[in-house]
């Protein structure tokens, strides 16, 4: 009995000694890694966390490839892994195996508390200078002035349509939402708490009474009227997408036949019957930064791929991809659909409400009440989807 | 070299080496030798299965920074009073163990008269074939098979074609294509357990029953079933515990519903949150104790 006793101790002892690794006792990260004021020799490889469509090696579409001219010119062997959304790069990130990411505006800032991401020395950037004023030091991008990373592109999550049930075409999110139950059971939406932002905006619009400036910035009773909004759309999805592959799938065959999307879905669509826009409502979006983990294991090639990425010719080459528009005006002599992107447009660019992470203290400036956070948004989330 | 030295050496006399004195050590104590035989075993299970349970159970009980995701050591209990009181908790754990239960019945209905006919009517060759053909389709992967059920379950897939004729539309991605699919997975792991349990009956009491008049219904009930139960069990452990973890088959054709597998994925996945997930992943665990301990009396653990 002593002896079971002992061992029962033992298991316990180094399970305890197992799980302590990895975690905090209280207190964030927030490492303050220092910046390298110079760049070395390059070390032959590097690991990018990308979005889908971001980092091309040739391997999807032998005509698209920026990633082989890279490893020619720097020596670095690129690998990639692509994510579906923003939470799962936050997840991959705490692995410490990913030298460089491309983050959105809700992962960015908690990639920094968290202390997974450095600040980046812009001045060892030499086209970080032609890139444009209005997306250089935001606050999705940069702590008290300083840079943690180079902006990649930005754009807006639009709304796809099966131009087969719908030929007279769309231009409200109403479809989705107030007008869902028209196809019910072939309605997709995003598949991340942060899709809570959609209804915000639409309801911003709709009902002006809720007094929404910000969707990133909702209190308590902003929020349950989006919740009730999503549940009662809820009971016409056909499916909730995050890996864009399944969404691809589901538009081709039918399956799902209107809901938000990607312009690179709608570019990888090949039944063409689907169209895409962005409604009158006006619509979330994404401004991306390229981030350097703060465990880089190949800071100098992290370097160098921040640099290749932004210079004019790949940037036009990767957002044009992606459906984007660039990050800086010289890119725009690479592409000739930036007219279409609005680049370069800052009153634009500052209509579309970009990926932000929730947090208490109101994103619109409201001190008299508290605002709901990211863990909310979560449970309220999970809640949705039932 | 004479005859009899070489009839003197062909048993030599055991030397000492230290192999020699370690048998000889041991041999003399079984308890020790027990203890050596078993530690590697036991250490792999003690660290693999009950170190990680207990890592799990430890950090249901822990708290997590919402912003960074940081997982933080301090003891709480609000990740079990919020499982445990969630209505949302509620709903999927009884929609998982209802998917559970009907995967279960369907895979148990569907391998009773397969394994039947291979252990009471097929010829030897043709049994050797079926075992075969039951474990071919554990070769292909698993995401294989789910992702070859969306495209025929799909808008305008294999079903739909089958169907149109008289009328009909097929389920779609839901619940009835997560049920289907689930039950095609686990198929073999039923068939199994009861294919060998129905070897063990003997042919003479089938015989014996119908000497005495007992048409094959009444056989297969009073004498076949009450043989058979422990391997029935055994298989529907299989399945059961099974489906009450998957979440990988519900994300490719269950359309929009998550069950208690996807609540432990996005709690670590979308949400950061490991203490809450580990809160969540304990559901199963309490599920499937209960269910263990139950059938541990009708003697089906013998059969796995």
């Amino acid at each position: 009995m002593k002896s079971q006793i002992m061992a029962g101790g033992a298991l316990l002892a180094s399970a305890l000694l197992l799980t302590a690794c990895g975690t905090s006792g209280g207190g964030g990260g927030g490492g303050e890694g220092g910046m390298p004021t110079e760049l070395g020799e390059t070390e032959g490889a590097v690991s990018i966390l990308a979005w889908p469509g971001y980092v091309e090696d040739g391997s999807n579409d032998p005509s698209v490839d920026w990633v082989s001219g890279f490893e020619d010119e720097t020596g670095c062997q690129v690998t990639v892994k692509t994510f579906g959304t923003s939470d799962e790069a936050l997840n991959l990130m705490k692995s410490g195996e990913y030298d460089v990411v491309s983050a959105s505006g809700d992962a960015s800032l908690r990639l920094v508390a968290a202390g997974d991401v450095a600040p980046v020395n812009v001045d060892l950037l030499k086209n970080y200078a032609g890139i444009f004023d209005f997306l250089k030091n935001q606050s999705w991008n940069s702590v008290d002035g300083q840079p943690y990373g180079v902006p990649h592109g930005y754009g807006a999550n639009l709304l796809m349509w099966n131009t087969d049930v719908f030929p007279g075409g769309l231009d409200s999110w109403s479809a989705v939402f107030d007008g869902a139950g028209e196809h019910s059971g072939q309605v997709t939406a995003y598949d991340s708490p942060i899709y809570i932002a959609d209804a915000a905006v639409y309801l911003m619009a709709t009902q002006p009474d809720l007094g929404i400036e910000n969707p990133y910035a909702l209190d308590a009773d902003q929020l349950a009227a989006a919740v009730d909004l999503l549940k009662a759309q809820r009971q016409h999805i056909g499916e909730y997408w995050s890996d864009y592959l399944k969404e691809i799938q589901a538009f081709e065959t039918g399956d799902s036949v209107v809901g938000t999307t990607w312009q690179v879905i709608q570019n990888s669509i090949t039944t063409g019957n689907t169209e895409v826009v962005l409604p009158k409502e006006g619509a979330t979006g994404w401004s991306d930064t390229w981030m350097i983990s703060s465990q880089s294991q190949h800071p100098n090639c992290a370097y160098a791929w921040l640099d290749w990425i932004a210079s004019p010719e790949v940037n036009a080459t990767a957002t044009a991809y992606f459906g984007e528009a660039p990050s800086s005006q010289e890119a725009c002599n690479f592409r000739d659909d930036c007219e279409a992107y609005h680049a370069g447009d800052a009153d634009y660019a500052s209509q579309i409400w970009y990926w932000s992470t929730p947090i208490p203290e109101c994103l619109d400036g409201r001190t008299d009440v508290q605002c709901t956070d990211y863990a909310a948004w979560t449970a309220a989330w999970q809640e949705i989807k039932g | 070299m004479s005859t009899v030295k070489a009839v003197r050496t062909a048993v030599p006399h055991p030397r000492g080496t230290a192999a020699r004195r370690l048998s000889v050590a041991l041999s003399a104590r079984p308890r020790t030798r027990l203890g050596l035989l078993l530690s590697a075993p036991l250490l792999w299970l003690g660290l693999v299965y009950i170190a990680a349970l207990a890592a799990l159970l430890i950090t249901a009980f822990w708290t997590t920074d919402t912003f960074t995701g940081q997982v933080r050591t301090e003891w709480t209990l609000d990740n079990i009073v919020a499982v445990v009181t969630g209505s949302l908790y509620h709903t999927v754990t009884l929609r998982t163990l209802g998917i559970a239960v009907l995967v279960t019945v369907v895979d148990i209905v569907i391998a009773l008269p397969i394994a039947f006919f291979m252990a009471k009517v097929a010829s030897p060759r043709l049994r050797y074939a079926l075992v075969i053909a039951v474990l071919m389709p554990l070769w292909a992967s698993y995401l294989v098979k789910a992702y070859a059920w969306r495209s025929v379950l799909s808008e305008g897939g294999i079903v739909d074609w089958a169907l149109r004729p008289f009328g009909l539309e097929g389920p779609g991605y839901g619940l009835p294509a997560v049920i289907m699919t689930l039950a095609y997975l686990w198929l073999p792991y039923v068939i199994l357990p009861i294919f060998a349990g129905l070897e063990r009956v003997p042919d003479s009491l089938l015989e014996a029953s119908g000497d005495l008049g007992a048409k094959a219904g009444r056989t297969f009930f009073q004498v076949v079933l009450p043989i058979l139960t422990p391997s029935i069990i055994a298989g529907a452990i299989f399945s059961f515990s099974l489906s009450l973890g998957d979440y990988i088959t519900v994300n490719i054709v269950g359309g929009a519903n998550q069950l208690l597998g996807n609540l432990v994925y996005t709690n670590i996945g979308t949400a950061n949150n490991l203490p809450l997930a580990a809160a969540v992943a304990l559901i199963p665990v309490v599920i499937m104790s209960i269910f263990l301990l139950a059938v541990r009396r009708t003697g089906a653990l013998d059969n796995l």
